[in-house]
């Protein structure tokens, strides 16, 4: 069976390209100190060892818009060409080509399925930006083959809070159940309080510093009920109009399960939104 | 009243570079040739297949013809979509780093909760 090595969870801020690359009069003051955190918690991955890294992340309306919309899709592909033409213009992304795991998805589609999760699949997915930050801060060199998954964060009607978590959790009995002698790393990205599009944004600080601080408790604690007894859809558009892709967060703690406290956690106070970073190590692997 | 149309025209005017410029040079004349000539368009349908009932109302005309994006705003259009071609167009004008998006801010400060509903 395939062996969960390293459950990551984290923000993905797709300026941190263009800050740490810049250089000289270009480069902002808080790059450096950005980078030396990166650089710290892709060392978290790189310890486990993975082979096959599950991607989750949300589609920024690039490939998916509301003429038919997903709420949790899989991509099933040999290959993802990656960013799209209005995030180099915006953030400076470079295009990637990636790798794709295409027996993982396919095990996860029809298991999926038969868990009870509807699951949209894609053969021919273009990912963007929720997923290439993590490539770019995580596994730079960019050598592993992925399964995507994504989930609608962004356009309402969205699944509840619970039914992230327990995807989460299915992805997780999904992948220690996977016949094949490979060892799987999750990595999801989402947002803590943020702002996009409204009065709120780009402040000199996230939105709600407040829920950023009770969220990072959560998460690193594992304190799943307690997330779940606060959060709703509703309550989500108090910290900020783009705080549902604080889900995502909620669907990596159903990955790493009830009670678990992270092996790893940093924060970074940036404007317009905190940066956090959250690892564990299931079975105590990597420690 | 048409969310869904508001996004589509931002939608699909974002993704596409020589829109972007033609829209901020002439906001009224894009948004009517598009509203005639592209807001029936099902995207992943040839043109022979086109949708026959969708149109703007004046408030929404106006809006997108005006860069109004605080109006866009009221009407519930997708703020990410906003944010993202309004920058596109108009961030380019301004010499701090993220002045526009500051001043942007400071144009929607009237709004408060609950913001204006953006199901579609």
């Amino acid at each position: 069976m395939a062996e969960l090595v390293a459950v990551i969870a984290s923000t993905h801020h797709p300026f941190y390209h263009r800050a740490s690359t810049s250089t000289g009069e270009d480069r902002p003051p808080f790059a450096d100190e950005w980078v030396r955190k990166v650089e710290a918690f892709r060392e978290t991955l790189t310890r486990a060892r993975p082979d096959v890294l599950v991607m989750v992340g949300s589609d920024h309306f690039h490939q998916l818009w509301l003429d038919n919309m997903p709420q949790f899709l899989v991509g099933k592909a040999p290959f993802y060409d990656a960013n799209f033409y209005n995030e180099e213009r915006e953030f400076g992304l470079p295009r990637l080509l990636l790798k794709g795991q295409e027996n993982l998805s396919a095990y996860v589609l029809r298991e999926g399925l038969d868990a009870g999760f509807d699951l949209a699949f894609s053969n021919e997915l273009r990912i963007d930006h929720s997923i290439t930050c993590p490539i770019i801060t995580l596994r730079p060199q960019n050598d592993l083959p992925i399964v995507p998954i994504y989930t609608n964060i962004f356009a309402p009607p969205l699944p509840q809070p619970k039914r992230f978590v327990q995807l989460g959790r299915t992805i997780r009995q999904l992948i220690e159940s996977w016949p094949a002698d490979e060892r799987v790393a999750v990595i999801g990205t989402g947002h803590l309080s943020l702002e996009l599009g409204g009065p709120r944004q780009f402040g000199p600080h996230g939105p709600d510093p407040q829920f950023d601080q009770k969220a990072v408790e959560w998460i690193s604690s594992g304190d799943i009920e307690g997330c779940l007894a606060e959060v709703t859809l509703d309550s989500l558009h108090a910290p900020g109009n783009a705080t549902h892709g604080f889900m995502d967060f909620m669907l990596m703690m159903g990955v790493a399960g009830e009670g678990q406290k992270a092996d790893y956690v940093d924060t970074y106070d940036l404007f317009h939104t905190m940066e956090a970073y959250f690892t564990w190590y299931p079975n105590g692997g990597a420690r | 009243m048409s969310t869904y149309l508001l996004n589509k025209f931002l939608f699909t005017v974002d993704r596409d570079p020589e829109l972007v410029e033609r829209y901020r040079e002439d906001p009224t004349g894009t948004v009517a040739w598009w509203e005639t000539e592209q807001a029936n368009r099902i995207l992943n349908c040839h043109d022979g297949e086109s949708s026959t009932w969708l149109r703007f109302d004046d408030r929404e005309r106006a809006a997108l013809a005006g860069h109004d994006y605080p109006a866009l705003f009221e009407l519930g259009a997708h703020p990410f979509l906003t944010l993202t071609l309004f920058i596109a167009m108009f961030e380019r004008d301004y010499d701090e780093p993220l002045g526009f998006q500051k001043e942007y801010a400071q144009r929607l400060s009237h709004f408060s909760l609950p913001y204006p509903d953006i199901a579609t």
